[in-house]
This record gives C-alpha cells, sequence and structure tokens, in this order.
C-alpha cells in the first residue's frame, strides 16, 4: 500500500445493460489532496463514486481505496470513508442536533468524543442557531454545511462529495470551498465531482470524464498548458456574420460567444493563430480585432471532450 | 458493544420519526378502537328481527296462531303480507323480505299427516348468518288441537354452550380481530420502513455507514414491537370493558403469544420491505399477505370447513395460529404450555421471514 496514494484503480469499468457508464478508467489519486471530476450529467462522475465506495460492484476491473479491495473489503473501509450523496440524503423529519447525534452514534463514537464532536461541527458549519431546525425548514446552503458536517463527524481520511454544490448559492459554494482547503490541510482526501468549471478549476487535480471516459487527467493548471488548441479571442461588429466565417475555416475547431466576443479555437499546428483568424474574417469581409489569449479550463473542457467524439466517430 | 450502539441509535431514530408522524400515531391508537368499536358493536351473527312476509292461503285460526307465534320468536318482523307464493318470492327477488312464509290453503289436512311438512319458509339463501338464523324458526312448535303425538318427538342431542353462553357474536370476534388488527398494523410499518429510508434517500447515506444488516433491521423491529404491545393493551382493555370480553387464562400467557405473533409480522414486513421498491409498492404488497391472513385465519370462516390445500396454506399464516391462541387463552382459559405448537409455528415464521429478509437485504445500490 503506497502512503502517498488513497485511491487506485485499474480498468475500472460498470455497464448497466447495453449502457457502459465507465469505461475502462485508471486512477491514481494522491492523498491529502482535492481530486476533481468535471463532466456534464451522465458522464459517470456518480457511478465511480459510488463504485469507489462499494455501493456499486464494478463490471470490470479493481479499485484499491485506502488499502482495501473495494468492493470486496468495503466494510471494513466504511470507517475511514465520508459520503456526500449528490442528493441531501439525512433525515428531513430529524432536527439538525438529532442528526448529527444519530450519525455519531452509528459510527459508534464513544460517549465522551460524541458531544465534542458535535459541538464542533455545530459551531465548524456555523449550525448552532439551526440546531433545534428540521433540514426540511433550511436554505440548500445550510443543509448542505450540515451534510458536510454529518460526513466528517467520524473524521474519515478520505471524502467523497458528489455534486456538492448543486443546490447552494454563489457565496455559500465559496465558503464551503473554504471549508474544504481547511479539510485537505488536516490531511483529508477529497475526491468531489463537479460541473462547475470555477469549481473544478480549485482542484490540485482534475479528471475529465465524457460518456464513461476519462479524456483528461492532470492539475488544472498543466491541463491549461498542454491544451491541444490554441485560443483566440474576437470582437466583430457583426459577431454573427464572424461566427459564420469562422465556421467554414478549415483549422478551427470550435466558436464559443461570450456576449460581444467571440472565443475561437484554432488547430496547434497554426503557428500564428491570431493572424490565421484575422486573415480568414478580412477575407469574408467581415471587420474584427482578433488576437491570442491564453487558454481557460473551458476551452480545454470544450477541445478534449471534441477529440474524444471525434475518436469515437472514427 | 458497538453492535447494540447502532442497534440503540437507529430505535432512537425511528422513536424521533415516529413521534412527529401524526398519521402513523393516529393509526396506531385509531385502527384498533375504530375496529373494536366497529366489530363489537355493528356485527352480530346472532339475527333478529328479519323482514318477514306472509302467504296465509289457509287463512284458519291455527294457521294465523302459527304466525303470531312465529313473530314472537323475534326472529321476524311480518313486514309484507301476499296472496301467493309467487308474490312473496317477488318480495325476496327485490329485496324486500328476507324471509317469506307459505301457508298452503290446506294446511290443517296436512298437518295431520306424518313425514310431510305443513307449511314452507322462503329463505333469502345469499346471506348464510340469514339462512343460519331462519333455520331456528323450523323449532316453532304447532301442537293446536292436534291429537296427541304417539311418540314424544325430542331431539337426541342436547347442546351445551361452552365458553359463550350467551351466544355473544363480540366474544366470538374479538380475540381473532386481537390479531387481525395486529396484523393489519404491524406488518405494514415495517414494509414501508426501509422502503421508505428507499425513497427519500436515506438509504444511501446508511448503506456507507459501518451500521450492518442484522442491526439495521433489529433497530427497525424493536420499537414497532414495543407499539404492538401497546395496541395489545389497547385493544384488551377495550374489550374488557365495552364488550365483557372474558380473560379465562393467563393474562401473561396472552401477551407472550402477542409478543412472538407480533413479532413474526414485523419480520415479515422486513421482508416485504426488501422486495417492493416504493412505499405503494409495498403497501399493495401488505394487501397480498393480509387478505388471505384474514380470509384463511379461521377468524371469518371455521379453519376445519376449508379444502385440505388451503388448510396447509392458512397453517403458514401467523394469523391462524394467534387466533388459536387468543381463542384458547381468553375464551378457554387454556395454559401456552397446552397451546405449544401455535408458539412453535409462529416462531419458525419468523426466523425464516427474518432471515430471508437479511439475505436479501444488500447494502448496495445495484
Amino acid at each position: 500500500m503506497n502512503r502517498d496514494i488513497a485511491i487506485r484503480t485499474h480498468n475500472l469499468t460498470r455497464r448497466f445493460g447495453t449502457v457502459t457508464a465507465v469505461d475502462h478508467i485508471n486512477l491514481e489519486i494522491p492523498r491529502a489532496r482535492i481530486y476533481g471530476f468535471l463532466g456534464p450529467n451522465g458522464s459517470g462522475k456518480s457511478t465511480t463514486i459510488r463504485m469507489l465506495c462499494g455501493l456499486i460492484r464494478p463490471t470490470e476491473g479493481e479499485a484499491e481505496v485506502l488499502g482495501h479491495q473495494v468492493p470486496r473489503d468495503a466494510e471494513s473501509l466504511k470507517r475511514s470513508i465520508g459520503y456526500m450523496t449528490q442528493r441531501f440524503s439525512l433525515y428531513q423529519d430529524l432536527t439538525v442536533q438529532e442528526n448529527l447525534e444519530f450519525m455519531a452514534e452509528i459510527y459508534s463514537l464513544p460517549h465522551a468524543k460524541r458531544r465534542t464532536r458535535i459541538e464542533r461541527a455545530l459551531r465548524d458549519y456555523q449550525l448552532r442557531e439551526f440546531h433545534d431546525q428540521r433540514p426540511e425548514t433550511m436554505s440548500g446552503g445550510e443543509r448542505q454545511r450540515l451534510a458536510l458536517a454529518a460526513a466528517t463527524l467520524h473524521e474519515p481520511e478520505l471524502l467523497f462529495l458528489d455534486e456538492p454544490t448543486s443546490a447552494v448559492d454563489p457565496q455559500s459554494r465559496r465558503d464551503f470551498w473554504e471549508t474544504l482547503f481547511a479539510l485537505v490541510h488536516q490531511g483529508i482526501t477529497i475526491l468531489v465531482s463537479t460541473h462547475y468549471m470555477d469549481e473544478a478549476e480549485r482542484c490540485h487535480r482534475l479528471a475529465i470524464l465524457d460518456h464513461g471516459v476519462l479524456v483528461a487527467d492532470d492539475s488544472p493548471q498543466q491541463l491549461m498548458t498542454n491544451i491541444d488548441a490554441s485560443v483566440v479571442e474576437v470582437e466583430a461588429s457583426d459577431s454573427q456574420q464572424a461566427r459564420v466565417a469562422l465556421n467554414s475555416l478549415a483549422k478551427i475547431q470550435s466558436v464559443t460567444q461570450l456576449g460581444m466576443r467571440l472565443r475561437v479555437l484554432v488547430d496547434r499546428t497554426e503557428a500564428e493563430p491570431g493572424k490565421y483568424v484575422a486573415a480568414g474574417l478580412r477575407a469574408a469581409g467581415v471587420k474584427a480585432n482578433a488576437r491570442q489569449t491564453s487558454a481557460s479550463l473551458e476551452d480545454v473542457f470544450v477541445v478534449v471532450t471534441r477529440q474524444h467524439h471525434e475518436k469515437a466517430a472514427a | 458493544m458497538n453492535s447494540l450502539l447502532r442497534i440503540l441509535a437507529i430505535l432512537r431514530k425511528e422513536i424521533w420519526q415516529l413521534r412527529r408522524d401524526r398519521l402513523t400515531m393516529g393509526m396506531i391508537i385509531g385502527i384498533p378502537t375504530l375496529q373494536i368499536i366497529l366489530f363489537g358493536f355493528a356485527i352480530n351473527t346472532d339475527v333478529r328481527h328479519l323482514r318477514a312476509g306472509v302467504a296465509d292461503q289457509a287463512n284458519t285460526q291455527v294457521s294465523r296462531t302459527l304466525v303470531a307465534d312465529t313473530e314472537a320468536s323475534q326472529v321476524i318482523n311480518i313486514t309484507q303480507r301476499a296472496l301467493t307464493p309467487e308474490e312473496l318470492e317477488t318480495m325476496l327477488r327485490r329485496g324486500e323480505i328476507s324471509v317469506g312464509i307459505v301457508i298452503p290453503p290446506d294446511f290443517e289436512r296436512r298437518l295431520q299427516q306424518q313425514g310431510r311438512a305443513a307449511a314452507q319458509l322462503l329463505v333469502d339463501g345469499s346471506d348464510p348468518i340469514i339462512l343460519g338464523a331462519a333455520r331456528q324458526l323450523t323449532a316453532v312448535p304447532v301442537n293446536y288441537r292436534l291429537p296427541p303425538s304417539p311418540i314424544k318427538s325430542a331431539s337426541v342431542y342436547e347442546v351445551r354452550n361452552f365458553y359463550n353462553p350467551e351466544r355473544r357474536s363480540a366474544v366470538n370476534i374479538i380475540p381473532g380481530l386481537l390479531g387481525v388488527i395486529l396484523t393489519m398494523t404491524m406488518v405494514l410499518f415495517t414494509a414501508i420502513a426501509i422502503v421508505r429510508e428507499r425513497e427519500r434517500g436515506n438509504l444511501e447515506l446508511l448503506i456507507n455507514t459501518p451500521v450492518r444488516t442484522p442491526e439495521l433491521m433489529a433497530g427497525k423491529i424493536l420499537p414497532y414491537v414495543l407499539i404492538g404491545l401497546i395496541q395489545a393493551t389497547l385493544i384488551i382493555t377495550l374489550s374488557v370493558f365495552l364488550f365483557r370480553i372474558p380473560i379465562r387464562g393467563n393474562l401473561l400467557d396472552l401477551y407472550l403469544a402477542a409478543l412472538v405473533f407480533i413479532s413474526a409480522n414485523l419480520t415479515m414486513g422486513l421482508f416485504i420491505s426488501t422486495l417492493a421498491k416504493t412505499q405503494m409498492q409495498a403497501m399493495q404488497m401488505n394487501f397480498f399477505f393480509f387478505l388471505p391472513s384474514i380470509l384463511l385465519s379461521g377468524f371469518m370462516f371455521p379453519f376445519d370447513g376449508m379444502p385440505g390445500i388451503v388448510q396447509h396454506i392458512a397453517e403458514i399464516l401467523p394469523l391462524t395460529h394467534f387466533v388459536r391462541l387468543s381463542r384458547g387463552i381468553l375464551l378457554r382459559g387454556a395454559a401456552l404450555i397446552e397451546l405449544l405448537p401455535e408458539i412453535r409455528a409462529l416462531a419458525i415464521f419468523m426466523v425464516v421471514t427474518l432471515t430471508i429478509a437479511i439475505l436479501r437485504f444488500r447494502k448496495r445500490l445495484d
């Protein structure tokens, strides 16, 4: 067992009937880091997380989580992992205090520890004022703080968060991520799935999933640096016309409109992408400014999923 | 030790949830009270005052006396008069009367003849209880102006009614009803217990904790055992005070029998809970268990009257055994030791359903 690796998978695969939800995924997730799963709905993020928890058996391949073979040794793993489900899964008809007490007991925390942990959780996650309230009367952000408090009550080494911020306002999301970094600082490993680019960018390392296939796996910075395209930003008087003109050019991978501007992805084979785009627009009689810029994570996402689709189609 | 702690955690959570679930709380108290009162007051198998019609074609003093005597038995109330038997048949068909008395024109001559009935009763046999009640009328004597019979036409048998000499229906019904009510509520409680967690998404969280399946099952059953015993107490109290149901046996024996029976029903509910995907399905499946229970247990119809194969099915159902236990202890004053085979059957049912439920339940989502 490697002390620095929390999760390792080898050709992890899950099929539901004829659909392959997770397709031969190989992962190596380091300890004490936030590792992100980025992908649209149905890309296999939840299925992978559930397989790593031992909730779903893989059709093929294997996984080792904190040194335990999953799903064979899933039961002995339960005590060391925390899991925050995509849908709020604590009891809506129990108060915050009761939910936390239940979780503390079900993890068999010693009596003395139970009280101090619950007290600390109420303080750390700003839940004290809600301790007598039921989740059904709380906001998305408050409920999510409760879910995280419950998932970390037994001090797990590894935390699985399945789209934790999907029902949460932007400020709560920011606060939530601050908390995650505090947890990582304590040595906890976090695996978080998301479909928000800004969240993905905050992860130490990121896996991009597309239709169950791992299409990219690196730090967000490396992914942006190594992107297999050049990014050109275009400001045109008539963006619609510019768009049509650009789409007919051979070396253009994609065009995305952002308000008045267009973000254009150009093949890396083109040495001077800015000039290439400007020339193309001039030839079509469109007045525009074009200049090369640095790639964003969304650009990376567009490129890798596009490449994957082309490969799949070929 | 940890195991006990986890069972207690589940148990406490169930009680917290139950306390806030007004509908279920209402069910715990409401269903037994309502059923006992409905069955006890409304249901009477000792039927009186059946609506009757008379076609007295003889219209002699003897025939009029017979009609008057028949009505005096209180079994019938004469509400219709007819001229012909055909008219009575029409009334019977229309449901206007349940019994028709036909006295033919040659009534008195027929009375003289041995071995032949002088008059006829037309009975609505579509209801067996009415038929049974009307049969009592055949015992009405006609001795007027007749030559004394050479032999005294007394019955060979005399009936001694043990355990229910006043023939009160409540005494027949309520001991079995105790089991029916417990079956109705207990199975449903645990049938929805796990499905509800699945439906509300709690199960995904729960199966990710170190809780073991038998611990989860135990934590789900125990609070309802207590509720079952509370229900049984409520039913017994109401029965004794409202309907003077005798407790001829030992009350502790009755509670022990109820405890095993309640547990058997709860484990059956857990088994259903591992089969159903939604609470709705669980309720439907519960119905498939409840219906044979109520029909085949001997609560409604005598066990001895059922065909052999149906008796075998009935022997599997917990209610069959509990009806015997309950009637035995309450009415016949039997000791639990004397009814040991019934307790054994319930215990086997409980162990089997619990084992299947535990084996079927997986701490997984697929």
